[in-house]
């Protein structure tokens, strides 16, 4: 059984013939070579794949492809400006060095947007809470944390 | 995963009967128990109906002086629904607690219930405050949906389409979750209409159950300490890696606590 689904990646309409299994990580990644979404553990604990589904933050290896028609997709390729401007998020992590090995770093990106426009506050106790569901095994998440809350101050600014 | 069809109808006769015509279809709702269980090839449906484009089954709604909330309203929205807070604010802090936020933005109360994962919070919610399960046919007490591990009165086919949930004067759940799994070791939800108190407990026993001793002790004096020297009797309660029965037991009482002050 193949599906037809349209859905808009980075602002670009797409649509595409897919099997119902194919994740909406395996769209992004294999069919659209859109591999900044990273896949950590396929088992949807440790957030490295996760993209903006309609403006809210989810595990992309958790939603099946089918499951996006009609919707509008956001990665991390698609959170600078049209000429090559970092996000604010992006540049309070280069700032910060909110990273060491990188690979869950664009996960925690579009974790950490979503934690800046819903986090009531930004504490560090909320901070760490709102990343409950992506995982670092480098850092120790102190760089990430203040990372976190300078992007989502200047967000906030911005 | 194995290949399976996919379908997603517009109207909920139209699911009810893709899923009466084939008993090995399943129905989809927010996919975070379903999806990583397909990839683990733990299961192998013919077809995965999907629930998201009928209409209404995301409305959360005052009803009496309680709230009615759509089966596919997700964690998310129960979580930061102004209504859900003002009614019972217990139960959108429980929401704003499973999992993490992706799968807060994905889950489902409805699927939540459905599967009946043992550790899962909403079921100590449900039959603590005795919510009411509709369906696509009847209404189902929350006391007599969840009957056993990964079990429902749910027939097949059945679809659940939204729960009621009273108004309180108190609701409040306390859990312990797993340091890395974030699932409840044990959760406990405290409620109380007028003079009927219910302890409700989840992750503790292979499903949720009302801790009766804890109900007697808090009708007669509604206060943390009426359960001084009160710990569930530790048989029959879940032993693994984590924690065994005994040591459940002992965060129940603790949680129970918690969860009236």
């Amino acid at each position: 059984m193949s599906i037809a689904i349209n859905l808009t990646v980075n602002g670009v309409r797409l649509s595409r013939e897919v099997d119902p299994r194919l994740l909406l990580s395996q769209l992004l990644r294999d069919e659209l070579g859109l591999t900044g979404t990273h896949v950590g553990c396929d088992t949807s604990q440790c957030g490295a794949c996760t993209v903006h589904l309609d403006g809210a933050s989810v595990k992309s290896c958790a939603v099946l492809a089918v499951q996006a028609d009609g919707a509008e997709v956001l990665t991390i390729e698609g959170v600078a400006g049209p000429d090559g401007t970092l996000h604010p998020m992006q540049a309070a992590f280069r700032e910060h060095h909110g990273l060491q090995c990188g690979f869950c770093t664009p996960g925690m990106v579009m974790g950490a947007i979503e934690l800046a426009r819903t986090a009531p506050d930004l504490e560090e106790a909320t901070i760490r809470e709102g990343l409950e569901g992506n995982l670092c095994r480098c850092t120790g998440y102190q760089n990430i944390v203040k990372a976190v809350r300078a992007g989502a101050l200047a967000m906030r600014e911005g | 995963m194995y290949g399976f069809d996919y379908h997603r109808p517009a109207a909920l006769s139209d699911v009810v009967d893709l899923l009466t015509g084939d008993e090995d279809a399943k129905l989809l709702a927010g996919g975070q128990t379903l999806i990583p269980t397909l990839k683990q090839r733990l299961a192998m449906p013919t077809a995965l109906v999907d629930l998201s484009a009928v209409p209404g089954l995301r409305d959360i709604v005052a009803e009496g002086d309680g709230v009615r909330i759509g089966a596919m309203a997700t964690h998310a929205t129960v979580a930061g629904s102004a209504l859900v807070r003002g009614v019972l604010p217990g139960l959108a802090d429980l929401a704003s607690h499973i999992g993490d936020a992706q799968v807060r933005n994905r889950g489902t109360i409805g699927g939540s219930i459905a599967n009946a994962d043992p550790a899962a919070d909403y079921p100590a919610a449900l039959v603590a405050l005795d919510a009411v399960i509709r369906t696509d046919r009847r209404d189902i007490p929350g006391g007599d949906f969840f009957t056993g591990l990964f079990e429902t009165a749910l027939a097949p086919g059945e679809v659940v389409t939204s729960v009621f949930f009273p108004a309180a004067t108190h609701a409040r759940y306390a859990k312990f979750p797993n340091p890395a799994s974030r699932y409840a070791m044990a959760g406990v939800f405290v409620a109380r209409r007028g003079d009927d108190v219910r302890v409700a407990v989840t992750g503790a026993g292979p499903s949720v159950f009302r801790w009766d001793a804890a109900e007697a002790a808090l009708s007669v004096r509604f206060s943390a300490d009426a359960l001084d020297g009160i710990v569930p009797d530790a048989d029959g309660l879940n032993s693994d890696m984590h924690a065994d029965a005994d040591y459940r037991a002992q965060i129940v009482a603790v949680l129970a606590r918690r969860a009236i002050a």
